[in-house]
């Protein structure tokens, strides 16, 4: 008999029923809600007089509107602050959990979701949100959806889907110094582009991506979704496991014990056959800049701009010059030439507490150049705690950057925290799309070590012969 | 939700690979408690030029594309966020139907909630149509969901696939979740058992 894969066993699992033509109903394990995605679905049900189907399976927080400077002080966008008293009265309202701004809990909703055990191997997690990816790093089946599809996992704790492909992407070998899951998954997309994954759900193998910590695999399939693919997973592993024992939503005792066993069987059988396989060599990833405004858009940092005059693809040439016109960039400069204004560490892909403890490690004894302002956004307010604790905002401060509180901040501009126009931005974050971290922001994604030495400098720098 | 059977309509032209959902409505329309009134943010950066006067080069400003019901538009587009605000801002738009050689997943599954079709054609018939739109002011097409077929002014037809659960759906206006509650029964079958293989998966969760 053919074997199956990590995707293939949690599918099968969470089937409630199917139409002849294959479409399913899949049951939804967990749900994570946040302010922005969630008002038009609870008034949804406010309408047509429904309730939750299992309050308890969702989990609610505020992040893209919080503010990260001082919390005592009110919002100053009423805008924002509706939106935020709005998730604190349908949680009310609906029996549903809710960590608010000012709980030490509070952060990026991918960030407290395995910070708190709520997400676990094997479980179908959902979210209005496309990094929902994230989860999959713990061999979850987790992805992002609409504010419909809110709703009807409220209503019913299930979703209409139909089947995705699978794609494995395999990563052998070890990684240069001083390169990190970043620049994977940059260089992933880089090379099956921003609709290489479209219809598939990837699963990430080899002796790379096992060698990465559970943070490392949160990053990579954070932007499983930047490749057009829903949704990426790792297989769990004894790193999984002691990532998870003892979290506060983590099962306890004999419940562990079995979950543990069930856990330990999620992965591909060797049989098992995958729709599409990509293989990159992890020697080969340089650290990656992204030069354009599309995540596939991202080179190695010893490279240069592309020049579109060489490209043959009407559709490719195109998009390159309209991108390099945006972003005020010339064909074949050398990225280390790029002079940046702002630094951004921080986002769902790269504020947890090893992202942060890296970062501090190479801004120690340096200092941010005169020309830029950097900033530091924990991905929750126990990370943010766990890094004091460390005296991690003490490099950080000393060295020049901000220390903030925690939320999605200059990822993507819903607070205070905004690129002016024409402002060029190293960011850790996912998306450099036009104006998302700000109208006519220029954003430069790469990994929090890439991000630190350009503040120093004022310019990108090669991080493997940076000291 | 609106029923989708036959369209026939103004087309307007959209000539740009991977429009992600940050241009189709940016953040600052993402504040709102409502899914109506987003027309106003709808490609709201794109709209207007660097100095912030409209740009009469974009498509939604040209007073022939005013009345407009479909878009035509090239390869990944709504790649990006899963904003929902993204078909509503083209809903309240007057858009019923989006051409393009390919969708990203999450906004391709968004359109079908809100009664807007998806269309995807190849790339070439995508290509050939995008000349003839912007050749012929007043170019409409028949968008025909029933016999899954485009057809063009000249009387080319072009077919496209679509998944029959979800046309089924588009096509009668149907309740999704209306639809799934009456399955409660399976879902309960389903949970009953789960109970006795996962059962840490129904641990109380409650902090």
């Amino acid at each position: 008999m053919a074997g199956t894969t990590l995707f293939d066993k949690i599918w099968e699992s969470h089937v409630v029923r199917a139409e002849p033509d294959g479409t399913t109903l899949l049951y939804i394990d967990r749900q994570l809600v946040h302010e922005v995605t969630s008002p038009q679905a609870f008034e949804g049900l406010k309408i047509a007089g429904r309730r939750p189907r299992r309050p308890a399976a969702t989990l609610a927080v505020p992040d893209h509107n919080v503010p990260t400077t001082d919390r005592t002080l009110a919002i100053a966008d009423p805008i924002s602050a509706k939106q935020i008293q709005t998730l604190e009265e349908n949680c009310r309202d609906f029996g549903i959990t809710l960590f608010s701004m000012n709980d030490i809990r509070q952060g990026v909703v991918h960030v407290i979701g395995p910070e708190q055990g709520f997400t676990l191997p094997g479980t179908t997690i959902v979210c209005g949100d496309s990094h929902t990816s994230t989860h999959g790093a713990f061999g979850a089946l987790a992805f992002g959806i609409g504010t419909s599809e809110v709703e009807h996992v409220l209503v019913t704790q299930c979703l209409v889907q139909n089947r995705p492909k699978t794609m494995e992407i395999r990563v052998d070998g070890t990684l240069p110094d001083r390169c990190s899951a970043k620049d994977i998954i940059l260089a992933i997309i880089g090379k099956i582009g921003t609709a290489g994954g479209t219809g598939y759900v990837i699963e990430f193998t080899g002796s790379a991506i096992r060698a990465l910590s559970m943070e490392g695999r949160m990053t990579l399939c954070n932007m499983s979704i930047e490749g057009g693919a829903r949704a990426g997973m790792v297989a769990p592993d004894d790193k999984t496991i002691a990532y998870i024992q003892g979290r506060p939503l983590a099962p306890k005792g004999d419940l562990f014990e079995d979950a543990v066993r069930a856990w330990q069987q999620l992965k591909t059988d060797s049989n098992a056959r995958y729709d599409a396989t990509v293989t990159l060599r992890a020697e080969d990833i340089a650290p990656q800049v992204s030069w354009g405004t599309s995540p596939g858009m991202v080179t190695g940092v010893d490279q240069n701009v592309p020049d579109p005059r060489t490209m043959s693809d009407e559709k490719t040439k195109h998009a390159t010059e309209r991108a390099l016109e945006y972003m005020g960039l010339s064909p074949n400069m050398p990225i280390t030439d790029i002079q940046i204004d702002k630094v951004f560490i921080g986002s769902c892909t790269n504020a947890r507490i090893e992202d942060l403890r890296l970062a501090a490690s190479f801004a120690k004894g340096k200092k941010v150049a005169k020309t830029v302002h950097a900033m530091v956004v924990p991905g929750s307010g126990l990370v943010k705690q766990q890094a004091e604790a460390e005296g991690l905002d003490r490099v950080f401060r000393e060295a020049g950057f901000e220390w903030r509180e925690a939320g999605c901040s200059m990822c993507l501009a819903m607070n205070a925290d905004v690129l002016q126009p024409g402002e060029r931005c190293a960011s850790t974050s996912n998306r450099n799309f036009e104006g998302r971290q700000g109208a006519g922001g220029r954003t430069h994604l790469v990994s929090p070590a890439m991000a630190v030495a350009a503040a120093v400098e004022g310019h990108f720098v090669d991080i493997r012969n940076w000291n | 939700m609106q029923a989708f059977t036959t369209l026939t309509g103004l087309v307007a032209p959209l000539d740009r690979v991977n429009v992600d959902t940050d241009q189709i409505i940016p953040k600052q329309f993402l504040k709102t408690i409502k899914r109506t009134g987003l027309r106003e943010g709808l490609f709201f950066d794109w709209k207007k030029k660097k100095d912030g006067s409209p740009d009469q080069e974009f498509f939604l400003n040209q007073p022939r594309y005013q009345s407009a019901t479909i878009l035509l538009t090239r390869d990944n587009f709504g790649c990006g966020s899963s904003r929902e605000h993204a078909p509503w801002a083209l809903l309240d738009q007057g858009f019923r139907c989006v051409i393009a050689p390919s969708f990203a997943d999450i906004f391709y599954n968004n359109c079908f909630q809100n009664g807007i079709l998806p269309v995807v054609l190849k790339s070439d018939e995508v290509l050939s149509v995008m000349k003839e739109v912007l050749g012929k002011e007043g170019y409409q097409l028949t968008v025909d969901l029933g016999n899954q077929t485009v057809t063009t002014p000249g009387g080319t037809t072009y077919r496209f696939d679509i998944d029959p659960f979800r046309k089924d759906c588009l096509y009668r206006g149907l309740d999704s979740i209306g639809l799934t509650l009456q399955h409660e029964p399976a879902i309960t079958a389903y949970e009953t058992r789960r109970k006795t293989e996962a059962p840490w998966l129904f641990a109380d969760l409650r902090p």
